[in-house]
């Protein structure tokens, strides 16, 4: 298990895709990512629905495998919200196989894999220190921390974290701001959940919700609904790295994320300017509108600096 | 029907708004401190210390009972009004805190283990390995179920967990998974978790537009109203949104929830406690509220009807948007 503390600098994650791509194409995208993308770590599994689930289990075992045969580190991750009966038997199996290392997104999920060493994803509240260390000593090693964390909550977790744990954040994509049972991706189109008919697949970075005012404002993904900014902390890297982060977390959008990734790792390594990396990424994803409120203790969607 | 009745557990955000509820019938009344570590932090509610002593010697005269909610997370580098919080809880003798962060359970369970600790609504646990492990680790005695359950989930989850459950009853809905909904902090930088509010009303603006009166968050707009129209709270996720070129109140119809007609089936379901929102809500409200399920949960002890015809239009009269619903509980939306 490759948990253990990076010799220098913060390396690069993947987060599992949380949007409902056909399958050939997440298995080619993930192809893509195990042969091009400089990443060092890749989360896999289906978050969101446990519905969409079924069409892309029979891909995982070789792309898992093709992943690790690239070097990456595979990190299983469990569902946001667990709750139906067939949701907390797949839960369970998944964390039963001893062979994988498990990111818990979910309490239950966690109390599962107690004792062996895990990841806590960014669904889980981690807010300070007593609930950071009680953790660690049932066996998590690597944090990613809820989105909504300011970089002084970041730097007091980082400094509490120390020896063997790790503190993971993310810097780049859609934030995923809440979960529910009721679908509205369905809803939208006037269908109940049970009879969805996978309309979430219409969309594959979410589906544009706007204000009656006309403003952009969220994007619905199933059950989820995230902001329809882009979380991007390129700029914050060098201050991430100051604090002591282990990893900076990408979450896959329908764009180059190999591309993505390699101008992430240039500006983590002091190889590109963040404002040139900034600008780079902009070209890439010319329709993402930046946020990096959050990081800086205001609003998520405001962008600083 | 079997077992104790079903406990009545009732907001109070002010003094006065404790005594109506217990007058009125309430088995527990659940309150907050005027600080960060509650969940309805708002201007002008909740209690100090000296206002909670004497409401538990108000409820407790009475055989009642006082729980309070500590159910936000504390930040990192700054435990100390959160423990301060339970320390006085502890002292002043309330009957449960209600919790949700795990440092603050780990504190609870190794400083006060003594003191009855429940799981909030806050904390997200919705499956019997969520609940397991809180029970295990921090010996709670009763969970508060997310209100994304259906009754069916509830009962089957009842008969897998040993601890005690409660339910929303009545009141202003999430329709989100709570303690994990970022909406509020993504437009005001205030969040339930954090800041125990959600939309904040210093954030809130009403604003002319021709004929229709907007209803911003921020920047955000989130409703419209015409002039003739009451102009509802524009609470993020009751608000209305444009997908796929028309405009709907995607997330939430603005409804209350009402299980007043389900209270067999909760029971059946083997919930223990009945929860009322709205702490943040006047004295006359608690006092009606509570006495319409006081009267509803006598009534089904007593083998009859869970809901009379004058209390279901009471409530649905005092409701949000003046209608009610059955939530997640009757699974309408699956």
């Amino acid at each position: 298990m490759a948990l253990a503390a990076a010799a220098s600098g913060p390396r690069l994650s993947l987060g599992p895709v949380l949007f409902n791509w056909p399958a050939e194409r997440k298995r080619d995208f993930y192809y893509r990512i195990a042969d091009e993308a400089p990443v060092d770590v890749v989360y896999l599994g289906e978050i969101v629905c446990s519905k969409r689930a079924p069409f892309f289990k029979s891909f995982l075992p070789e792309i898992a495998e093709r992943l690790a045969r690239a070097g990456k580190e595979v990190v299983w991750s469990t569902p946001i919200l667990i709750e139906t009966r067939r949701e907390i038997a797949e839960t369970r199996e998944l964390a039963e196989d001893r062979s994988l290392v498990i990111e818990a997104n979910d309490l239950g999920a966690a109390a599962l894999v107690a004792g062996r060493r895990h990841c806590i994803g960014p669904t889980i509240n981690v807010y300070n220190e007593a609930t950071l260390a009680f953790l660690a000593r049932r066996g998590a090693a690597r944090f990613t921390l809820p989105w909504e964390l300011s970089a002084d909550s970041i730097g007091h977790l980082c400094r509490a974290a120390g020896g063997d744990v790790e503190i993971e954040a993310s810097v780049f994509g859609r934030m995923p701001l809440a979960i529910s049972a009721r679908c509205y991706h369905a809803r939208a189109h006037g269908l109940s959940k049970d009879s969805c008919r996978y309309v979430c697949a219409e969309d594959p970075d979410g589906m544009e919700l706007r204000t009656l005012d006309d403003q952009p404002f969220l994007a619905v993904n199933g059950t989820q609904t995230l902001s329809h900014r882009y979380l991007n902390l390129m700029d914050e890297l060098p201050a991430l790295a100051r604090l002591g982060v282990s990893l900076l977390r990408l979450w896959p959008h329908d764009m180059d994320m190999a591309e993505v990734a390699g101008l992430f790792r240039a500006v983590a390594a002091g190889k590109l300017e963040p404002s040139a990396g900034r600008a780079a990424l902009a070209r890439l994803a010319p329709q993402a509108q930046f946020a990096n409120g959050f990081y800086h203790g205001v609003a998520g969607m405001a962008p600083i600096g | 029907m079997s077992g104790p009745a079903i406990e009545l557990v009732c907001p109070a955000g002010t003094p006065p708004a404790l005594r109506a509820a217990i007058d009125a019938g309430a088995d527990t009344v659940y309150v907050g401190f005027r600080d960060r570590t509650n969940a309805r932090n708002f201007p002008g509610l909740n209690f100090d210390r000296r206002e909670l002593a004497e409401g538990l010697d108000y409820a407790h005269a009475r055989g009642r009972k006082v729980y309070l909610a500590v159910n936000t997370y504390p930040p990192a580098g700054e435990p100390g009004p959160w423990r301060a919080a339970v320390d006085d809880a502890a002292r002043l003798g309330v009957d449960a805190v209600i919790l949700a962060d795990i440092g603050l359970l780990d504190y609870c369970t190794r400083v006060h283990p003594g003191l009855r600790r429940h799981l909030s609504v806050q904390a997200s646990a919705s499956n019997p390995a969520a609940i397991g492990f809180f029970q295990e680790a921090f010996d709670v005695r009763r969970v508060v179920l997310p209100r994304v359950l259906t009754l069916a989930e509830i009962a089957a989850l009842n008969k897998e967990v040993s601890v005690e459950t409660e339910v929303f009853a009545f009141g202003g809905m999430c329709v989100m998974a709570e303690g994990r909904c970022s909406l509020s902090g993504y437009v005001t930088g205030q969040s339930p978790n954090t800041a125990g509010v959600c939309s904040p009303a210093s954030h809130v603006r009403f604003e002319e537009r021709g004929d229709a009166m907007l209803a911003r968050l921020g920047d955000i707009a989130i409703d419209a109203f015409a002039r003739d129209e009451p102009a509802g709270y524009p609470t993020l996720c009751k608000g209305r949104f444009k997908a796929r070129g028309a405009s709907s109140y995607l997330f939430e119809d603005p409804t209350s929830l009402n299980v007043a007609t389900m209270l067999p089936e909760l029971q059946a379901a083997g919930v223990r406690a009945l929860k009322i929102e709205g702490r943040q809500r006047g004295r006359a409200y608690v006092q009606r509220v509570t006495a319409a399920f006081r009267r509803a949960i006598d009534a089904v002890a007593a083998g009859g009807p869970a809901d009379g015809p004058s209390d279901s239009a009471a409530l649905a009269d005092i409701a949000e948007g003046g209608r009610t619903t059955g939530g997640a509980y009757r699974k309408t939306w699956r």
